[in-house]
């Protein structure tokens, strides 16, 4: 009996050892399957995304405020990223651009009692925020500016929310892709408790001028507590929903649609 | 079952090395949360450094430095007269690293990028899988590391083997003469040298990872800005946790070595089944801790 027992552990031994060895000269193709969306093993290991996000809405408070620093600290010029120039394939962003954004309107749109329009005039009079935060990149470099704009949550106030909505779904003049793939126009979606937090604006001016194209022209959307793809530029539309899966491939943004975390606070 | 019995069996191993009894050294907690680590730092060091790839560079304070210089490491390619190579700045000195870093691959279709696809998950450039990848195994570390503390305070195994005591660093050169000279003693506890493994594994280099890693979260630091202070910034965070990533591959190096050397079946059956042969003089187990295992 004893020798079966260690003949079985031996085994045991010689398989856990194998495998192990297997793994580390395999070579990491292997797990190339995981880049493919919707297959099972990738599908499971996307569900601890929804228990970070659960665990940071736990862990901070929904008010709790991002960094403001001094403007000593801005030692370099906002990097531009992703989209930097939609003239080159928008002819109504072209447009809008050559008269100084003179004919732009902000919708508020969706499920809320009051549609809205606001020219960029309207929204650079309105009560503003200005704030000096650091903006973190998903692809790991950061970069600290100052932002000036008009709380959103003074939008969504004006245009009064209905109970039903969940979501605030922000529209942009910018198409990424092209090439094989056909163009997506950006789209991005944050829940109410980004879209009403105090430092969450929709910024017109960063250091001190106005916001150029590079960076989002007129309207770039902060949120402060996420990663820079939660943070539209070129936004032309914020529209209340009770969902996104019907809009673009239905993740909630063009960078979630390309398998990007919803919730990008990490 | 005794240790008189299991003896005989025992003997077909290597019938002339004098031994002691075997005894019941890893818990049921040690040992699981042991495998599910083992998994999770392999896909946590590839992913890693496919989320790297995306921003090869390393910085000091809270932002990355475009217009200014505050750059530690960055990898990168450039074009020489002998076409593309790989270049490393550490500190401001530049290594030629062509084939690993910076540029890899065949040489008809060079691959331009900081660590090659051999060595990141997926192999292409896939930073959303890789985060993916990265975050699933962050809490295949994390809980199981909480599970394993409780269970480690409960049965003393933290006190025991983990915690160095004054006594561990007095006898800490007895121990590394004994290691340099192959002599390993195979008790029931850890020898002062192991304590000082697995003290900076569980008590630095695993809070540290987590701790850093946080960091860069931006609705962590809203929450906890304690924890930006702590580490001077978010991109002297991540620095550190990159530095940690390589202090902890390190540990594996030689985990792995000394594991070889000290009876690889010995060391691979007390991580598995719990059981461990020790050397001569050892106190046996108590008939009942043994029956339990």
């Amino acid at each position: 009996m004893a020798k079966l027992i260690q003949l079985n552990r031996r085994r045991l031994l010689g398989l856990g050892a194998a495998s192990a060895g297997s793994m580390l000269l395999a070579g990491c193709d292997t797990f190339d399957f995981l880049g493919q969306r919707n297959h099972p093993a990738r599908d499971f290991l996307e569900r601890a995304n929804q228990l970070t996000y659960a665990a940071q809405r736990a862990l901070v408070g929904d008010q709790a405020m991002a960094r403001e620093f001094s403007e000593s600290e801005i030692r370099q010029g906002q990097r531009p990223n992703g989209s930097t120039d939609p003239r080159q394939n928008i002819e109504e962003y072209r447009q809008l651009v050559a008269g100084n954004f003179s004919a732009y309107k902000l919708r508020i749109t969706g499920l809320v009692e009051t549609p809205k329009e606001y020219t960029l005039a309207e929204l650079q009079n309105m009560p503003s925020r200005t704030q000096v935060t650091r903006h973190d990149c998903v692809e790991g470099w950061s970069c600290i500016a100052k932002w000036t704009g008009v709380p959103l949550g003074r939008l969504l106030d004006e245009a009064k929310v209905k109970p039903q909505a969940k979501f605030v779904l922000y529209r942009c003049y910018d198409q990424m892709g092209g090439g094989l793939s056909a163009p997506e126009a950006y789209y991005e979606t944050h829940d109410l408790i980004d879209a009403f937090h105090p430092q969450t604006i929709c910024a017109y001016g960063l250091n001190g001028q106005q916001l150029p194209v590079e960076n989002g022209a007129p309207l770039r959307v902060r949120n402060e507590r996420a990663l820079g793809y939660k943070q539209p530029k070129y936004v032309h539309t914020i529209e209340l929903v009770d969902g996104f899966s019907t809009v673009g491939m239905g993740q909630g943004g063009y960078w979630e649609d390309h398998g990007y975390d919803w919730y990008g606070g990490i | 079952m005794t240790d008189q019995a299991m003896d005989p069996a025992m003997a077909v191993e290597k019938p002339d090395r004098p031994k002691g009894p075997l005894i019941y050294r890893q818990s049921i907690f040690t040992r699981v949360t042991h495998w599910v680590w083992a998994i999770a730092m392999f896909f946590l060091l590839l992913s890693g450094l496919q989320i790297w790839n995306a921003h090869p560079a390393l910085y000091v304070g809270e932002q990355s430095g475009f217009e200014f210089d505050n750059a530690i490491l960055r990898i990168g390619a450039e074009n020489t007269d002998a076409g593309p190579r790989g270049v490393t700045t550490v500190f401001g000195q530049k290594f030629d690293t062509t084939g690993v870093l910076g540029v890899s691959g065949a040489e008809a279709r060079p691959q331009f990028v900081g660590f090659p696809g051999w060595a990141t998950i997926p192999s292409v450039r896939d930073l959303a899988t890789g985060r993916v990848v990265h975050f699933f195994f962050a809490w295949m570390l994390m809980g199981p590391l909480a599970v394993w503390l409780v269970a480690a305070v409960l049965n003393r195994h933290l006190w025991r083997d983990i915690i160095l005591k004054p006594r561990d660093i007095r006898a800490l050169p007895k121990d590394i003469l004994d290691h340099v000279t192959f002599r390993f003693h195979h008790g029931r506890s850890y020898t002062p040298l192991q304590k000082v493994a697995y003290f900076s594994v569980f008590v630095i280099l695993f809070p540290l990872i987590i701790l850093t890693g946080l960091t860069m979260s931006p609705t962590m630091n809203a929450g906890w800005p304690w924890l930006v202070d702590l580490f001077g910034g978010r991109q002297t965070a991540r620095t550190i946790h990159f530095a940690v990533m390589l202090l902890l591959v390190g540990f594996f190096v030689v985990h792995i070595i000394m594991v070889l050397l000290a009876g690889p079946l010995n060391e691979l059956r007390s991580m598995i089944t719990g059981y461990y042969r020790t050397s001569p003089g050892t106190e046996p187990d108590k008939k009942k801790d043994s029956a339990n295992g």
